[in-house]
């Protein structure tokens, strides 16, 4: 029962930071400390909540003391519970950053609530088991995201937030409407309900058009491939704190949602599915790569390169085999550390060398040599080189799909991962290498509170590369539960339950089998 | 166009709005009602004021910045549930305590205070888009 | 009946999506305030409009009344309602703070963003029209009666 409650904690502890934050609106310094309490209190109960998981497996809550398919449950399996542990890590990292980062203005702003109720709907959006609460949950991201984004009211900050606001409102619309014919269809919204029941009912126009719904606003909120185009017309703009922070979590919601919408729910075994998603895998990976090389603006590049990396995490549920899977939940971890840090480097470089213009910056490997070898970890991590995390990500979901006879997957795969290495090393020799365009008036400095994090963050992605054991094996987990539903229905709606959907689920994929030819049958035998 | 039968009349109204939505608050646990149409009704009375007589009178008479009653709501409604941790060990499941006063039992619940801090964020929450969109247009 | 909240559905989303193709920011607001509302007839219409009891404990009583109406469909358009209606009221307030800065409310005029380090400008930006401080009142007024006529 106590062990429950580590479901909870990582929730309300931001609400009640922000809140109280917001309580003492006048005074800024009360309010840092609060933030900085309520960050370190996050972290730890979210290691806890992760600590939980590895011990006990899927943990659920009911709120309220209402019995399952009508109370709210939040439910957290390992994908879940490593996203709260990272979105903790990550709050805490970009919080030292905001020390210097955030300025007096800002904070008379309300930095500090609306950060951490976005911190409150990122963790809230990972946790919940019930799909309308997911709604919710993205709309308090949305809210508060819209807040920081715009945070300074600059020409710029304005234009991009209307584009965010505006497109990622127009996805949470769709998401609504999903969820409208699918409790249309069903009666129910809890998703552990939802998994139990949807297997036995045959696939209807409204339920097709559900599924599809929610796919066209996950990928909105996710920036697949023909829907994008508000991330990079709106991250570059945003403060540098809060550019790390949205580049680090808010489209890995989207795919976070995506997957568990098409693990537990509409399931990818038809091959029509399979298709679409393999599609829009390749698609994004590509539009993304070439996005970004023609790009001047450090974080303009890295904005196209979220959505590049985000084809590999779709690469991964497209294939749809437990390795895959676990593949795709590795590089998600991944790929939110060094994004992060990405965009806090892009903060360094501009407080190195004035301008976060690559045409208008240079000279930094002479001035600012150890923030060129701060920079290479992720970067080179990113690109997909041994021995950084982002090496075992790519190796991970490369395997799977070459074993999974996906050969032009894997392709476009691997030649994306060669571009995203010219778009770092463009980085490399316009900031670093190249001697600066403009004669430095004074040495600048990079102040202590950017390096911390950047070093922190650089060390995890590291460590994740060099002792990549445990967290593949942690990442094993993850997709042994995404593959298999039982053990998501089960801490919710108990064993017997779970056993009666497993059979409706493998009792289907058979019935299917026999109704296909037999060419799928041998790639169905595969996947289990 | 500031109208001074509309002044007049708003400080007579926006007492009896402030009550009313007080009273829908409290009737709204058995009843229709509650802390978020109360709160709507409030916020209401607080814009009814600062639109007849300027943002500054509504302002001063809400005495605090409407984020911090944002803030103060939020502890409220987040706090309300923590009694059903330790008593039940589910949050947000509400406890209640009577008490017998003579008459008629006084029934009061977390619940109450979970109500109270929604009419809170509610009036915050309109307030402070409400104040901002008056004084971008005054100034 | 049926027919009816479909057609009524299908009109507030047709003309929510109608007026989101308009390149004028604000209609694309009011776009999405009625496509939210179409949203919220769906999800309510989805719960079945059955019973015309309302789902609340008579006094006195334990339990709901059997033939009560399905109360979750209620909750959930209620939450969105209030959703649709903080979201509607923060895009107002910025839109009336970018008009403030920008200027202009139409969307092809809305390049700030995009010039930062783009390819295809200088790397100062994009090179400010040098008569333009001189004539600002004029040009404004002028701008949004554009924006008035063709948006």
């Amino acid at each position: 029962m106590a062990d429950q409650l580590d479901l909870l904690w990582p929730v309300l502890i931001p609400i009640m930071t922000a809140a109280l934050a917001a309580c003492f609106w006048y005074n800024i310094k009360a309010q840092r400390i609060i933030s900085f309490i309520g960050l370190v209190l996050l972290f730890a109960a979210s290691v806890k909540l992760t600590m939980t998981v590895v011990e006990h497996g899927v943990i659920a809550k009911q709120f309220g003391g209402w019995a399952p398919p009508f109370g709210i449950s939040f439910v957290a399996d390992p994908l879940a519970a490593a996203l709260v542990a990272i979105t903790g890590l990550l709050a805490l990292t970009v919080g030292i950053f905001g020390f210097y980062d955030v300025r007096a203005r800002h904070e008379r702003a309300g930095f500090y609530p609306l950060f951490h109720g976005m911190i409150t709907g990122v963790n809230g959006a990972f946790l919940t088991g019930d799909a309308f609460n997911l709604y919710v949950w993205f709309e308090v991201m949305l809210v508060t995201s819209l807040g920081l984004l715009v945070i300074s009211r600059s020409r710029e900050q304005l234009d991009g937030t209307i584009k965010y606001g505006i497109l990622n409102l127009f996805g949470t619309i769709l998401f609504l409407i999903g969820l409208a014919l699918l409790y249309g269809a069903t009666g129910t919204l809890n998703m552990a309900d939802l998994a139990r029941v949807l297997p036995g009912m045959t696939m209807t126009p409204g339920l097709m058009t559900a599924a599809m719904l929610f796919l066209a606003a996950f990928a909105i909120k996710a920036g697949l491939f023909p829907l994008f185009f508000w991330l990079p017309a709106s991250y570059h703009t945003a403060t540098f704190a809060v550019g790390a922070i949205f580049a680090g979590l808010l489209t890995k919601v989207g795919v976070y949602a995506t997957f568990r919408t098409f693990t537990l729910l509409f399931l990818i075994e038809g091959d029509t599915l399979r298709y679409v998603f393999t599609f829009i895998a390749a698609m994004t990976m590509i539009t993304g790569v070439f996005g970004a090389a023609v790009q001047w603006n450090i974080r303009r590049i890295l904005s196209f390169h979220i959505i590049s990396q985000i084809g590999y995490m779709l690469m991964g549920l497209a294939i749809a085999t437990p390795i895959a899977w676990a593949g795709a939940a590795f590089y998600i971890i991944h790929h939110i550390i060094v994004k992060a840090n990405l965009f806090l480097l892009a903060g360094a470089i501009r407080a190195a060398g004035g301008s976060d213009d690559l045409r208008k910056t240079g000279g930094l490997l002479k001035s600012h040599p150890w923030l060129a070898v701060l920079f290479l970890i992720p970067a080179l991590s990113l690109a997909g080189l041994p021995p950084l995390s982002g090496f075992w990500a790519k190796f991970l979901v490369i395997d799977a799909s070459l074993r999974a006879e996906y050969y032009g997957l894997a392709a476009v795969a691997l030649v994306v991962g060669v571009l995203t290495l010219f778009s770092m090393m463009k980085i490399w020799m316009e900031a670093f290498w190249k001697a600066s365009p403009v004669k430095p008036s004074r040495r600048r400095y990079v102040p202590v509170a950017f390096i911390i994090p950047i070093v922190m963050l650089g060390a995890v992605t590291m460590t994740i590369g060099l002792f990549a054991e445990p967290f593949v094996t942690f990442a094993r987990d993850a997709g042994e539960v995404l593959v298999d539903p039982p053990l998501y229905i089960a801490p919710v709606f108990g064993a017997e339950a779970a056993a009666e959907a497993g059979a409706l689920i493998s009792g289907e994929a058979i019935e299917a089998d026999i109704i296909e030819n037999g060419a799928a049958e041998g790639v169905e035998e595969e996947v289990r | 166009m500031r109208s001074i039968i509309l002044v007049a009349s708003t400080r007579i109204f926006f007492i009896a709005m402030v009550v009313v939505s007080l009273w829908i608050l409290l009737r709204g646990h058995n009843e229709p009602g509650g802390g978020f149409i109360g709160g709507l009704m409030g916020a209401a009375a607080f814009a009814t004021l600062a639109f007849a007589a300027g943002v500054d009178d509504a302002r001063k008479m809400l005495r605090i910045h409407p984020a911090v009653l944002m803030g103060v709501g939020l502890v409220l409604a987040a706090v309300s549930g923590l009694p059903g941790v330790f008593l039940n060990g589910s949050y947000l499941q509400h406890q209640w305590l009577e008490v017998p006063l003579g008459l008629f039992d006084l029934k009061l619940g977390t619940t109450l205070v979970f109500d109270i801090g929604v009419y809170f964020v509610v009036i915050g929450g309109v307030l402070s888009f409400m104040f901002r969109l008056y004084e971008e247009d005054q100034g | 009946m049926t027919f009816l909240y479909a057609a009524a559905i299908a009109a507030y989303s047709g003309c929510g999506l109608y007026l989101m193709l308009s390149r004028h920011v604000v209609r694309i607001i009011l776009g999405l305030a009625l496509l939210t509302n179409g949203a919220i007839f769906l999800i309510f219409f989805s719960g079945r409009i059955g019973s015309m009891v309302p789902a609340v404990i008579p006094l006195g009583d334990q339990e709901l009344a059997l033939d009560a109406a399905n109360s979750l469909p209620q909750a959930l358009a209620l939450t969105a309602i209030v959703i649709g209606f903080a979201l509607t009221a923060f895009a107002v307030a910025l839109l009336v703070a970018a008009y403030k800065r920008l200027d202009t409310l139409d969307a092809r005029e809305m390049t700030a963003a995009e010039d930062m380090g783009s390819p295809f400008l200088p790397p100062g930006g994009r090179p400010e029209p040098a008569v333009k401080p001189a004539e600002e009142p004029a040009a404004a007024g002028k701008k949004s009666d554009e924006v008035k006529t063709n948006g």
